[in-house]
């Protein structure tokens, strides 16, 4: 938590405040409202668009929405969506080209039109998730031009969490329940009998500035503890949990294991994992034309591991069983992106646990791989 | 004049003009192009691939094929096997094509000087590895012993036959071919080409060999010289998965923990060697 | 009811090992065993060391060997009473192939490491070894042979020089 002199406190009928302020400074705003049976993001003009009074049941292969007795505003964890999805649209245009009469290519890049965008209602594993991906795309030799003009832009304003969910793991990855840097402005929300007001931590320049023009008041001792033992007890819900302290050895030494044959048996390869999860980040190229062929554009689209054709060279699939797919997405998320990006690529957010139809959990697979290790000595050439 | 990154980012191609296109073996060309305008002028190193992109149809990544030498235009080999291969090789010269890279990791020729070279294609592989043959005969002095190892399916198949039958009569180079079957025309060798090291005496540890051709054959080149006391470290492959950005961030090169697109396409065994063990990988 | 037959009687009865002595049969018996394979296991892999060879009893066993974007190409097959390989009698000792249960195996397991060293100091028992083993390559080296000369090259499409 920041020094206890620089915890703020906002009353939750003074949001709306908040709300108006990143408005009139051009800010998109966007964050959780309901949609589609689900707690989705979208974005947001009032107060009232948030799920307030709602909350959610989750589990391996379920999520249900649930009304809570109270009027909580983010009483809930995560849903489907991600931030991704506006720093990594799903569809991207990333240039357009013309053909002229005597055949000569012209190929213009296609600037990003969007507004920027402020991030309402971040939760410290999506916090993390951005910031995962933060490396994916700007930290190498190529960084990507759309992804780093949205980021730079963007305002992120973390909600730490009150509870966790039966399918969160964030403690195990040490990504939550509450955020310690990276955010412009970090909530906390409290209701305590006849009190609902929020505990707010300024993490930047930007979030000082725009802080300055919501009315606040400091944070008092009783508040600054209410607001940390939401934290605790997000802890103590917390789902799931997994040992990760071994990942990278366990994973490289099994891709053997006989545990991705009995996965082969339930995984669909449906993608939900990699559609939910915030921090997967592949993606396919299309070029397409016009009829008269002289027009043409290219579009970068959300893709998935999982497809058939995804590792498709020479006449077929390199990963043509759905035992290599799955064993390929778990071993990166896990593993071979450590060695790629220096963090995990998992925030322990749980959605494909979630979302994942068959109700297929990595905290227990990892369990049962290594309880599966190959334990014969056979001699390696 | 500008480099392509100096001018637009990677994801943009630039417009290049087909000068020549020439068929090697049926339904595979060689192409060779040059920059449309005088604004840019791109250099690549031996083992780098450019996407090439047909106007309308698509990019695919192919390797430089030609001469390191002679920087201005660019080569390619390309065998027509899908929807845009098949455009490519139908182009005819004065048509434009667009060009992102060059990309991906090269061929240590710098690490080589003073060593034996062992050049190991198969198939189509010596299309990639054609401009290291160019830069050993340009600069024969810094190297050692140099050799070829080309094994095919049957004498038809083989690439740029005219320049392997030239350098195996110049003896600038030590040429060893072979065909999986031939007809009685064929007065070379017939079998697979890990045999071809059976006939040649190796100083194992000064000698460094570079390989390129289907995984199948580069696999068990690469077990075969490692059985002959060639170290992993002294033995390069030349790698090749799906590839669409060429930037690491598409995912689909993921080969291990590596992208082939940024950390390969050249490799040295020891770094690969485990994950060529893995099945579906 | 199952029988349990001696390891001697299950090698002494298959044909690949027809007219040994019974000294040889029981030396051999001395480094076997039992083995059994579910349908998809593998006997043995490509690259690891060759220590042992199977005498197939039952089912159906592929040959393979693992071509990327291709998958599992199978170059030989094999069944009852035949043997999974030879690797295990000449340096490297090293498996340069597969073989995979296409159904339940059963099989006897021989030790290769033991029969080296045994067949070192019996050399009647390493030629009569030899002797059914370079039967089994002949046959494979031939059988492979004739395997690349491609010739289903006709495909059926007919051209304009056919009737």
């Amino acid at each position: 938590m920041a020094d206890k002199d620089r915890v703020f406190v906002l009353k939750h009928n003074e949001l709306q405040r908040l709300f108006d302020v990143l408005v009139d400074w051009g800010y998109t705003l966007v964050g959780p409202k309901l949609g589609n049976g689900a707690i989705v993001l979208g974005e947001l003009r009032q107060v009232s668009d948030l799920p307030q009074g709602w909350s959610e049941v989750q589990d391996a292969g379920t999520y249900r929405l649930k009304r809570r007795n109270d009027q909580a505003l983010f009483g809930f964890n995560n849903g489907p969506h991600s931030f991704k999805k506006y720093l990594f649209p799903p569809k991207s245009k990333l240039w357009q080209g013309e053909k002229n009469n005597e055949g000569r290519i012209r190929v213009i890049e296609a600037p990003d039109t969007a507004s920027p965008f402020a991030f309402i209602g971040v939760r410290p594993c999506d916090l993390e998730a951005i910031q995962v991906q933060d490396r994916v795309f700007m930290e190498h030799k190529y960084p990507d031009p759309l992804y780093s003009q949205r980021r730079a832009k963007a305002l992120v304003i973390v909600i730490n969490c009150s509870q966790a969910a039966k399918t969160c793991f964030c403690t195990s990855m040490n990504t939550g329940p509450r955020a310690r840097a990276g955010y412009d402005l970090a909530l906390t929300e409290i209701l305590d009998g006849e009190q609902h007001y929020f505990t707010v931590e300024v993490g930047s320049e930007r979030g000082e500035a725009i802080w300055a023009e919501v009315p606040y008041g400091h944070a008092n001792e009783k508040q600054i503890e209410s607001s940390l033992a939401c934290s605790r007890k997000a802890q103590q819900e917390m789902g799931r949990k997994i040992d990760i302290s071994d990942i990278k050895e366990l994973l490289y030494n099994n891709y053997d294991n006989t545990r991705w044959d009995e996965l082969e048996k339930r995984c669909l390869t449906c993608g939900n994992c990699t559609m939910a999860c915030p921090t997967c980040f592949c993606s396919k190229v299309e070029d397409v034309t016009d009829l008269t062929g002289e027009h043409a554009e290219r579009w970068r689209e959300w893709d998935s591991c999982f497809t058939m054709d995804f590792s498709y060279i020479h006449g077929g699939n390199v990963r043509s069983s759905a035992r290599s797919r799955y064993r390929h997405w778990l071993v990166h998320k896990l593993a071979t992106w450590l060695d790629q990006f220096g963090t995990s690529g998992c925030v322990g957010c749980g959605r494909c646990i979630t979302w994942c139809p068959v109700g297929i959990d990595l905290t227990e697979e990892i369990q049962l791989l290594r309880q599966g290790e190959h334990k014969e000595d056979i001699d390696h050439g | 004049m500008k480099t392509h990154s100096e001018l637009t980012s990677p994801m943009v191609p630039l417009p290049y003009r087909l000068c020549e296109i020439s068929e090697e073996i049926p339904s595979c060309m060689t192409l060779r192009v040059e920059p449309e305008s005088e604004e840019f002028f791109q250099p690549w190193m031996p083992g780098q691939f450019f996407m090439i992109y047909v106007f309308g149809h698509g990019e695919v990544p192919v390797s430089t094929s030609g001469n390191p030498e002679k920087q201005g235009q660019l080569t390619f080999t390309v065998m027509s096997v899908g929807s845009v291969t098949q455009a490519i090789c139908r182009l005819t010269p004065g048509d434009s094509i667009g060009l992102r890279g060059p990309f991906g990791s090269v061929w240590p020729l710098d690490k080589l000087e003073g060593r034996d070279i062992i050049v190991m294609a198969g198939g189509l592989g010596l299309a990639p590895l054609r401009p290291v043959l160019y830069h050993l005969l340009s600069h024969g002095d810094a190297y050692g012993d140099i050799r070829l190892l080309y094994g095919t399916r049957q004498p038809d198949k083989i690439v740029f036959s005219d320049e392997v039958l030239q350098w195996h009569q110049d003896k600038t180079i030590d040429v060893e071919v072979t065909v999986d079957n031939a007809g009685r025309d064929w007065t070379g060798k017939v079998g697979v080409i890990t045999d071809l090291l059976k006939d040649i005496s190796l100083n194992t540890s000064n000698t460094s060999v570079l390989i390129c051709g289907p995984e199948v054959m580069m696999r068990f080149s690469a077990y075969a010289l490692l059985d002959l006391g060639v170290a992993a470290s002294n033995i390069f492959v030349s790698m090749e998965r799906n590839m669409k950005c060429a930037v690491k961030t598409c995912g689909r090169c993921q080969y291990g923990p590596y992208f082939i697109c940024h950390d390969g396409p050249v490799f040295s065994f020891d770094r690969v060697r485990h994950l060529f063990k893995v099945r579906e990988l | 009811m199952v029988s349990i037959k001696s390891i001697h009687n299950l090698i002494a009865e298959n044909a690949f090992f027809e007219k040994m002595s019974s000294t040889h049969l029981e030396t051999l018996a001395g480094c076997g065993k039992l083995a059994h394979f579910k349908e998809g296991e593998f006997l043995v892999r490509e690259g690891d060391c060759a220590n042992a060879f199977y005498l197939i009893r039952s089912g159906k066993v592929a040959i393979e060997c693992h071509v990327p974007a291709s998958g599992e190409v199978s170059i030989a097959r094999i069944g009852a009473g035949d043997i999974t390989g030879y690797s295990w009698l000449f340096p490297p000792y090293r498996n340069n192939f597969d073989s995979r249960a296409l159904t339940d195996v059963s099989a006897v397991v021989l030790d290769g490491r033991c029969l080296r060293g045994k067949t070192e100091q019996d050399h009647e028992l390493g030629y009569q070894l030899m002797k059914r083993f370079a039967q089994v390559m002949l046959d494979r080296l031939q059988a492979t042979r004739r395997q690349m000369l491609d010739v289903y090259t006709y495909d059926g499409t007919p051209d304009e020089n056919s009737f």
